[in-house]
C-alpha cells in the first residue's frame, strides 16, 4: 500500500534501474505494537491505579483548602490589609490551581498507564462528495433558479441587488455618524493656552483677563520666572485647568515643558526672538510622533527624550528632532512675564500639537 | 472502523442503566445515536505538537471564565471619582481617578479572589496569544495548511487577528497610565491614515482623546463582540478539524488515505480533557504566585505621565519595535496635505504585509505547486526546504522588531548606545531575513542528505573494526524498514515545466505572462532538491558494503553539486 501522492507535472525518472526492484520504497505498514509492563503485570497496574487515586485525592484536598482560604483572609474594607490580600490570592489560587492540575494530571496518567494504548487505523475518504453528487447539486441549483425564474426577470435581479445594498444604510449611517460626536477636527488646532481676546478671563488665572498663566503640574501653582533654575525642567499646565470642563482632553493637548538654559547657547529664529524669556523656553510636551508625553530631560545635552519610541529633541535649537521616528520639532509656546514676574502664555501654539494628520496644515 | 464493531458487544453489558436510559431518551428526540456512532470512536493522531492548539483553546476558556468574574465587579466608566480614604492601597486614597480605574483597584484589594482572577485573566491572555502563534508555526512548518485545509488556515488566521484586538481592548480597560498611553499611541497611529485619519480618531474616542466614551466602547468590544466572533470562528475551526480529520506525521502505516491514532472515547477524551485541567491549573498557579499588571504602581491615567521602561504585552511589542525602527525623515507635506509615512509604514503597512503573507501563504504555495491532491500526511520541515526557509526568514523579521521594541532594555543591560543599536537594527531588518533564508535552506538540504546517508549506510554505532588488509572502518547498523520509511516516503516536487510564453512563430499565447511568473517562482521553490533513496540505490550501496563510496544524488539539480561536499564513511 504505497502512498499515492498528488499529481504534478514532472514525471518520475527511472533511477538505478535494477531489474525487479520497485521505483520507490513501499510503506511497510504499522509497526508491531509494544506492550507496556503494566499490561502483563497486574501489580504494576494496581500501583498505577493507586497513584492516580492519590493525585485525585490531592486535588480534592486543594480545592477544600482554597475555599477555606477564601473564608480565613477577609479583604472587605474595614478588615483588609495588604497581607490579607496577598494570602487570599495565594491560598485561593493554589487551591484552584492544584485542584485543577490534579484532575488533569490524574486523567492523563490514567489514559497513559491504564487505557488501551494500541493505535488504530481508520480510512479517510476524499473531502469531495464525488462527481455524481457534484452534478446533482448543480442540477438542484439550476432547478431552484428556474423555479424562481431569475434568468427571465432581469429587472427583478437589479431591483433586489439595489434594495439589499441600500437597506443596511439606515443602520450604518446612524451608527457611524454618532460615533464621532461633532466630527469637528478643528479642535486639534486650539488649546487652553489661547488668550481670551475679550479679556473675560478670571484674573487669578489670566493676566489682564486675557493671557493664561503657566502653572506647575499637578500643584496648579503659578510660576515665577526667577524660580525656574538653570538645567531644571518644570512640567506645566494652564493655571486653573483642573477645575475646568473637559480637563483631561484639554490637558492632553496643553501640557508643556519649561526649561531654562544659558541664553547664549539658545539658537532662536528671528521671528521667535520674543517667544522665550531670559533663556526660559516652553515647548509642548506631546510628542510629534504619536503623542506620548516627552518626559525625560538630559541636563548635559539639553535633549528631551520621548520614552515611547525614543524621539529626541534639542531644547536649545527650537526643539528640533535629533534622533528617532518623529519628524517635526515640538511646537513652542510663546511666553512672557507679568509685572510681578509670573510667566504667562502670550499666544496659543501656532500649529496643532501632537501627532500629524492629513489636514494638519490646512 | 474495526474497533467500532468489536467494542459494540462489550458496551452492551458495561453501560449502566441510567446512562443507557439517557442515551435512549436523547436518541428518540434528537437522534443522539447518529452522533455517538459517528463520532465517539473517531481517531485522533497523537503528537506533542498537536497540543499547541489545545492550549490556545483552553486558555480561551479560562479567559471567558475569569473574564465573567471580572465583569461582575469592573465598572466601565470614565466618570471621575475620588478613591475612598479608607480603601487600599494607601497610595491611592483620595486620588482622583476614573471609575474604571477605581473599580480595578477595588477588584484587586477588596474582592476576595479578585486580584487572583485579574492575574489569571492576564496570564491566560498572554498564554492564549502565545500558544496560538506557536500552533500556527507548527501548521506552517509541517504544511498542514495544504489542501483541503486552506480555509481552516484562514479561519485560524482571522482568530489570531481578533485575539490581538482582544488583547488591545482589554489592556485599555483598567485606565491606568500604561493603558492610557497605549490608547494614545493608537490615536497617533489612527491619525496617520491619509484623508480620514483624524475623523477615525474622533470615531474611536467619540471626539478628542481621551474623552469619556472610549472605555465603555472598548468594554463592549472586549467582552461581547470580539469574544463572540472568536467563539463562532472557534466552533467552525474545530468542526473543520473534526470533519476533515486531523493530519498525521509521516510514519510507517500512515498514508494520505488513512488516520492512525487513538479513539475519541476513551483515550483522547481523557488526554485532551485532562489537558484542559492542566492548562487551567497552570494558569491558576501563575495567577496565584506571579503578579502581573499591578496597576496601582502606575496610578490612574494622566495625559502628562508616562512610565519609562514600560513594555506593552509581548504580542504588541513588534508594533512598538516597528514604530521605533522607522526614521522620522519620511513625513511629507504634499500640496498642504500631511502624509506621515513615518507612522503609516511601521504601524499599518509593515504589519499589513506581514499579516498578508501569513494569511495568503497557502494560496501562494498552491499556485506554485499546482498541486491538486489532498494532503493528510504532514511534511517534515526539512523536506520542504524553501517553505521552511521562508518561514524562518519571516520569523527573523518578527524577531528584529521584538528586539527593537525592547532596545532601551538592551541598551541599558549591555551598556550600549541606544542610537547605535537602533541603527544596527535598521540594517538588520533587511539583511537578517536574507541570511536566515539562505542558511535555513542549506541546513534543510544537508539534513535531507544526512537522511540519504543514514538510509544507505545505517546508523553509526561507534564500533570500529579492522579489515584483513589493515584498514579501519566503523560498523554501521542498517535501518529497519519502519525507520527507513520516515526518510524515504516523501514526495519531491520538481519545478513546473510550462509551455513557453511564445509559440514557434513568436506569437504570445494567452496566460503566458502569468505562467512565466509561476515557472520562475516554482524554480525558486524546487530547483534545489535532494531525492530520497530508491530501493535500487539501497541495493547498490549494500552490495558494495557499508563502508563504500556513496552514490551521488541523482543527476541534474544543483543539489547534486551541493551533495559533492558530503562526507563519506570510508
Ligand atoms: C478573547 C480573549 C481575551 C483576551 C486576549 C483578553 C485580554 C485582557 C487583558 C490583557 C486585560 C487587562 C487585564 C488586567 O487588568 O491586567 C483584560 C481585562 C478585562 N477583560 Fe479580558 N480578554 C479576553 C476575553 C475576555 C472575556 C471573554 C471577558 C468577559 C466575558 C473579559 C473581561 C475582561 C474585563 C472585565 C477586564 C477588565 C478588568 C480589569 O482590568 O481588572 N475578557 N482582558
Ligand atoms: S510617541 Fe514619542 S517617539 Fe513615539
Amino acid at each position: 500500500m504505497s502512498i499515492e501522492k498528488s499529481s504534478h507535472s514532472g514525471e518520475h525518472r527511472e533511477l538505478g534501474g535494477s531489474a525487479g526492484l520497485p521505483e520507490r520504497f513501499e510503506n511497510p505498514g504499522l509497526e508491531p505494537h509494544r506492550h507496556r509492563l503494566a499490561d502483563s503485570d497486574p501489580k504494576r497496574a494496581k500501583r498505577s491505579e493507586r497513584q492516580i487515586a492519590l493525585i485525585f485525592t490531592i486535588s480534592i484536598l486543594a480545592s477544600i483548602a482554597g475555599v477555606v482560604g477564601y473564608a480565613v483572609f477577609p479583604v472587605d474594607i474595614d478588615r483588609a490589609s495588604v497581607l490579607n490580600v496577598r494570602w487570599s490570592t495565594l491560598v485561593v489560587g493554589l487551591g484552584l490551581g492544584i485542584g485543577m492540575l490534579g484532575i488533569g494530571v490524574a486523567a492523563v496518567q490514567w489514559a497513559r498507564a491504564l487505557m488501551d494504548d494500541g493505535e488504530k487505523i481508520e480510512d479517510r475518504h476524499p473531502m469531495s462528495a464525488g462527481p455524481a453528487a457534484h452534478q446533482q447539486s448543480l442540477e438542484i441549483l439550476r432547478q431552484g433558479a428556474d423555479e424562481a425564474n431569475i434568468a427571465r426577470r432581469p429587472v427583478l435581479k437589479g431591483a433586489i441587488a439595489g434594495a439589499l445594498a441600500l437597506a443596511p444604510l439606515p443602520f450604518l449611517v446612524p451608527l457611524i455618524g454618532n460615533l464621532g460626536a461633532d466630527w469637528d477636527i478643528s479642535k486639534f488646532k486650539r488649546t487652553a493656552w489661547a488668550p481670551r481676546e475679550d479679556g473675560s478671563g478670571d484674573p487669578e488665572r489670566f493676566f489682564e483677563g486675557t493671557y493664561r498663566y503657566l502653572a506647575r503640574d499637578p500643584q496648579d501653582t503659578k510660576i515665577r520666572a526667577a524660580d525656574v533654575t538653570n538645567g531644571n525642567i518644570v512640567h506645566v499646565i494652564p493655571h486653573g485647568l483642573p477645575e475646568e470642563e473637559h480637563y483631561l482632553e484639554e490637558k492632553a493637548k496643553a501640557v508643556v515643558l519649561l526649561v531654562r538654559v544659558d541664553p547664549s547657547i539658545l539658537k532662536e529664529a528671528p521671528e521667535r526672538a520674543d517667544w522665550s524669556y531670559d533663556g526660559i523656553v516652553a515647548y509642548s510636551k506631546i510628542c510629534t510622533h504619536v503623542g506620548c508625553p516627552v518626559a525625560l530631560y538630559e541636563q548635559q545635552t539639553h535633549h528631551v527624550l520621548c520614552p515611547c519610541h525614543q524621539s529626541t529633541f534639542d531644547i536649545t535649537d527650537a526643539a528640533k528632532v535629533v534622533f528617532g521616528p518623529a519628524k517635526r520639532a515640538l511646537p513652542q509656546l510663546p511666553i512672557k512675564v507679568d509685572p510681578e514676574g509670573y510667566l504667562y502664555a502670550a499666544a496659543d501654539f501656532d500649529e496643532p500639537v501632537g501627532p500629524s494628520y492629513w489636514q494638519r496644515e490646512r | 472502523m474495526t474497533s467500532t464493531t468489536t467494542s459494540a458487544a462489550t458496551t452492551e453489558q458495561a453501560v449502566p442503566a441510567p446512562v443507557a436510559a439517557t442515551v435512549d431518551y436523547l436518541d428518540r428526540r434528537v437522534g443522539l445515536g447518529f452522533a455517538i456512532r459517528g463520532l465517539a470512536r473517531k481517531l485522533f493522531p497523537d503528537h506533542w505538537s498537536f497540543l499547541l492548539g489545545e492550549i490556545a483553546l483552553y486558555s480561551f476558556i479560562v479567559l471567558i471564565l475569569s473574564g465573567i468574574f471580572l465583569t461582575m465587579f469592573f465598572v466601565p466608566s470614565m466618570a471621575e471619582v475620588h478613591y475612598p480614604e479608607n480603601a487600599l492601597p494607601v497610595t491611592m486614597q483620595g486620588v482622583e481617578m476614573s471609575e474604571a480605574f477605581a473599580s480595578t483597584l477595588n477588584l484587586s484589594f477588596h474582592v476576595r479572589g479578585g486580584l487572583l482572577m485579574r492575574q489569571i485573566h492576564h496570564w491566560a491572555a498572554l498564554m492564549f496569544v502565545g500558544s496560538m502563534v506557536v500552533h500556527m508555526l507548527r501548521v506552517f512548518f509541517t504544511g498542514a495548511f495544504r489542501k483541503p485545509r486552506e480555509l481552516n488556515w484562514v479561519v485560524g488566521f482571522t482568530m489570531l487577528v481578533l485575539s490581538l484586538l482582544a488583547g488591545l481592548t482589554g489592556y485599555s480597560l483598567p485606565d491606568d497610565v500604561l493603558s492610557g498611553n497605549g490608547l494614545r499611541i493608537t490615536d497617533g497611529v489612527v491619525r496617520s491614515i491619509p484623508i480620514i485619519g483624524a475623523y477615525m480618531s474622533y470615531m474611536v474616542f467619540g471626539g478628542e482623546f481621551p474623552g469619556t466614551e472610549v472605555i465603555p466602547r472598548m468594554f463592549t468590544l472586549h467582552i461581547l463582540l470580539i469574544p463572540g466572533l472568536i467563539l463562532a470562528l472557534l466552533a467552525l475551526h474545530l468542526f473543520l478539524v473534526f470533519w476533515q480529520k486531523h493530519t498525521q506525521y509521516p510514519g510507517p502505516g500512515r498514508t494520505d488515505k488513512n488516520v492512525v491514532g487513538y479513539p475519541l472515547l476513551p483515550v483522547y477524551t481523557a488526554k485532551a480533557g485532562g489537558f484542559f485541567f492542566i492548562v487551567f491549573g497552570v494558569l491558576a498557579l501563575m495567577g496565584a504566585t506571579m503578579s502581573i499588571n499591578s496597576v496601582w504602581n502606575y496610578g490612574p491615567f494622566d495625559p502628562a505621565l508616562v512610565s519609562a521602561g514600560a513594555q506593552p504585552d509581548w504580542y504588541m511589542l513588534f508594533l512598538e519595535g516597528s514604530l521605533r525602527l522607522m526614521p522620522g525623515q519620511t513625513e511629507f507635506v504634499i500640496l498642504g496635505w500631511t502624509l506621515s509615512l513615518n507612522v503609516l509604514i511601521p504601524a499599518v503597512v509593515v504589519p499589513g504585509l506581514l499579516f498578508t503573507f501569513l494569511g495568503a501563504y497557502p494560496f501562494v504555495e498552491n499556485a506554485i505547486t499546482k498541486d491538486v491532491g489532498e494532503h493528510h500526511v504532514l511534511d517534515r520541515p526539512r523536506n520542504a526546504a524553501t517553505r521552511t526557509a521562508l518561514g524562518t526568514a519571516f520569523l527573523s523579521v518578527f524577531f528584529v522588531l521584538l528586539v527593537t521594541g525592547a532596545n532601551d532594555l538592551v541598551a541599558t543591560h549591555f551598556g550600549l548606545s541606544l542610537n547605535a543599536i537602533t541603527l544596527v537594527l535598521r540594517v538588520l531588518i533587511f539583511v537578517l531575513p536574507v541570511v536566515v533564508f539562505i542558511v535555513t535552506k542549506r541546513v534543510c538540504l544537508s539534513l535531507q542528505r544526512k537522511d540519504r546517508e543514514v538510509v544507505l549506510h545505517g546508523h553509526e554505532t561507534g564500533i570500529v573494526r579492522r579489515t584483513a588488509d589493515g584498514r579501519f572502518y566503523e560498523v554501521h547498523k542498517p535501518l529497519d524498514e519502519y525507520e527507513r520509511w520516515v526518510r524515504v516516503g516523501h514526495h519531491v516536487y520538481r519545478p513546473l515545466e510550462l509551455p513557453p510564453r511564445e509559440d514557434a512563430r513568436g506569437v504570445r499565447r494567452p496566460g503566458g505572462r502569468a505562467d512565466g511568473i509561476r515557472t520562475r517562482l516554482s524554480r525558486f521553490f524546487f530547483e534545489d532538491r535532494v531525492e530520497p533513496v530508491t530501493p535500487a540505490e539501497l541495493a547498490a550501496a549494500q552490495s558494495h558494503g557499508e563502508h563504500d563510496e556513496l552514490p551521488a544524488a541523482p543527476e541534474g539539480s544543483s543539489a547534486a553539486e551541493l551533495a559533492g561536499t558530503r562526507g563519506t564513511s570510508h
